[in-house]
């Protein structure tokens, strides 16, 4: 064929159209802005693969000025950010249970004393390293941290304690995940992950099929209600959570070897209340989407931060505050804490009761919205 | 209940600024076929959908088989078939699932029984595991109307069900439509098609949202008050583009070989013809057709939005 005038004129005659048509769709327009500068926003300012100000807890059976000098080059290290004093050791096993802290660590008594002596007393440090990234960098950076601090101190008849070796021995206990394996972390989040991605994806789009296919007069013009209607299109794509979440735990189990410490079946209560919580925003989502490719994009709207801020990829703690506080009103960031306790931390119901609180409370809001605007009408 | 099928009031319905329907009222015994006519965009789809339920009315009131519109929709519904304009059953089901859906949604005794029964109605039998958005145009209509009447309504209300459909199947479908209303069931139907129109018991005209006339087919033609002549001949070929504009004509089409020019003052027509009279044209009075008449009104109705306007 030839090219000639005609094929310029053709190619602008589409051009025009595709723009024209590019602009009308509203969502699809604004998605194609918000997404690069939700992207800039989250990798660029939320994002930190060295988190700093990790909640830490301290033991300490004895206040000597050497034993302050250390606890305040860790505050001041930036690292370790110390929240609270537990009288009691045994109640540290219990704050990294539940998350509270990140760390504990412990001074005990004659310490000081011992240092002098050149005896290298032991300084513990108890971490939650199920995920890796979030603790790695502080426990490396502990040692130096310590005997930085110690030169000061460790001056005249002590300077010989300041040589190498350090004058204490610093004894880490990484839990959860000694090994410090990064599948034990991914594995079980994955889980929350893939039920984020289909389950709001997929009850999105159902509904709005109905809406894009022209199928909604006629259901609209029937004797259904729509908690009924709502319940009836969820219900199918709860099986489907059901089915993804057994397929990831037997993955989870005899691929990858994922230790199971806590209970099954308060696993599954949050399963449960997770896949609700899923399946009625994307059935919000389908109120708002006009077609099915709408319901997709606000899908990846949400998807996109709750990958990136419920500690999934990227370590919650090392965000800064507020992209904190929107990770707390994602579900999968109470989901991560929950199946992430259960399963390597052998978290107890109490242990997750707020994220199991957070996440119902979301689905009632979620619920709420869809049968507002769920309409009865075609108006 | 009232003894009316239908009775509403007023009914107003806006979307943003714009009125699709303004003012309608409507008082429908049971038991007739009443046809709705008015161009496209007049408000006939947005009426059917405030009787049963599907919109809610900006202003006006009323009553579907004896249930308020704005508040019994449940029972409306139930009680109601509505037959949209667009193939709104599900083109991924198969015949038998679309049927058997309605019939659990409504939930009918010995459901199987009544799925069976309707599909050998319908002659569709041996296509019931066909996938529904396969079926032709005609089929489509066909089974769309079986599904909606399933649960034996009341009131049927049917918007365009014979757009795209060829003649046989629409006779077929008009059949169907009469056997109905032997029944009881009371129908109204809306249609571009005269010859639908002339089926129905009356006619309701619907333009620019507000009802223009209604009544019976010759009624109708009484009202628009038009004269149509009707010229025969060799030489009628050329003279339609002559003839339009002319004063007193105010509507001149070819039917086949044969021109019908239309006038509201038949001296003025008569007179026109009267210089036009040659050896090939031969010109007789005719008794202006259904859509003569309704092309005068909506000429009129024009004529009145642009003057209001």
């Amino acid at each position: 064929m030839m090219v000639g005038a005609g094929t310029s004129a053709r190619i602008g005659a589409i051009f025009v159209k595709e723009l024209v048509q590019m602009r009308r769709d509203r969502i699809t327009f604004a998605m194609m802005f918000a997404i690069p500068v939700m992207q800039l926003v989250l990798f660029g300012f939320a994002i930190n693969t060295d988190p700093k100000d990790l909640p830490t807890a301290i033991h300490v059976e004895e206040q000597t000025p050497i034993v302050r000098t250390l606890l305040q080059a860790l505050e001041t290290s930036g690292y370790y950010d110390l929240v609270l004093e537990t009288p009691d050791p045994r109640e540290s096993a219990r704050l990294l249970a539940r998350g509270d802290v990140a760390f504990v660590i412990s001074i005990p008594a004659g310490f000081t004393e011992r240092l002098i002596r050149g005896e290298r007393p032991q300084l513990l440090i108890e971490a939650d390293a199920s995920d890796p990234a979030a603790s790695s960098n502080a426990i490396a950076r502990a040692d130096a941290i310590f005997n930085r601090a110690l030169r000061h101190d460790l001056k005249g008849s002590l300077s010989p304690l300041a040589a190498t070796p350090a004058p204490f021995e610093l004894v880490i206990h990484p839990r959860y995940n000694p090994e410090a394996i990064t599948q034990y972390n991914i594995v079980p989040g994955l889980l929350g992950v893939i039920l984020t991605m289909t389950l709001v994806m997929i009850t999105g789009m159902a509904m709005t099929r109905e809406a894009e296919r022209g199928t909604i007069e006629n259901l609209l013009a029937m004797p259904a209600k729509p908690i009924e209607v709502m319940i009836g299109k969820i219900t199918p794509y709860a099986g489907v959570g059901a089915i993804q979440t057994t397929v990831v735990l037997l993955a989870a189990h005899f691929l990858f070897n994922v230790p199971f410490a806590g209970s099954l079946w308060l696993l599954l209560l949050g399963v449960g209340i997770f896949v609700l919580a899923n399946l009625a925003l994307g059935f919000t989502f389908s109120t708002i989407a006009k077609s099915q490719m709408q319901a997709m994009q606000l899908t990846f709207f949400f998807f996109l931060p709750s990958l990136l801020l419920s500690g999934f990829m990227f370590p919650f703690r090392g965000m800064p505050g507020w992209a904190q506080m929107i990770g707390e009103g994602l579900p999968l960031t109470h989901f991560l804490r929950i199946v992430r306790g259960v399963m390597l931390k052998g978290a107890s119901f109490g242990d997750v009761q707020d994220a199991l609180v957070a996440m119902s409370i979301f689905t009632a809001i979620a619920v709420g919205i869809a049968m507002l605007r769920y309409k009865r009408t075609l108006d | 209940m009232t003894g009316l099928a239908i009775d509403v009031r007023g009914l107003v319905k806006r979307f943003g600024d714009k009125t699709a329907v303004d003012g309608v009222d409507l008082q429908m015994p049971h038991g007739e076929v009443w046809g709705f006519l008015g161009p496209n965009g007049s408000g006939k789809t947005t009426t059917i959908r405030m009787i049963c339920g599907l919109l809610q009315a900006t202003e006006g009131e009323g009553e579907c088989l004896g249930y308020d519109i704005a508040r019994d929709t449940d029972q409306i519904k139930l009680s109601t078939g509505y037959m949209t304009q667009k193939f709104s059953f599900w083109g991924d089901l198969t015949i038998r699932e679309n049927i058997d859906f309605v019939a659990r949604l409504y939930q009918m005794p010995k459901r199987r029984q009544k799925v069976d029964e309707t599909l050998e109605n319908l002659g569709l039998t041996h296509r019931q595991h066909q996938l529904a958005g396969a079926l032709s145009g005609g089929w489509k209509q066909r089974l769309a109307l079986a599904a909606v009447t399933m649960h034996a309504p009341k009131l049927l209300l049917l918007d365009e069900p014979t757009a795209g459909v060829d003649p046989q199947a629409r006779r077929d479908f008009w059949d169907e439509i009469h056997h109905f209303a032997s029944q009881g069931m009371t129908v109204l139907v809306s249609t571009h098609y005269m010859d639908e129109a002339e089926r129905c018991d009356r006619i309701v005209y619907l333009a620019n949202g507000k009802i223009l006339t209604q009544g019976l087919v010759s009624d109708i033609i009484t009202a628009s008050g038009l004269f149509t002549f009707r010229g025969e001949g060799d030489g009628v070929r050329r003279l339609a583009e002559e003839l339009k504009g002319r004063k007193g004509v105010d509507y001149a089409a070819y039917f086949g070989a044969a021109l019908h020019i239309s006038g509201h003052d038949r001296d003025l027509i008569q007179s026109v013809i009267g210089n036009e009279r040659s050896a090939d044209v031969h010109w007789e009075e005719v008794r202006p057709s259904l859509e003569d008449a309704f092309i005068a009104l909506m000429a009129r109705a024009g004529a009145d939005q642009r003057v209001h306007a």
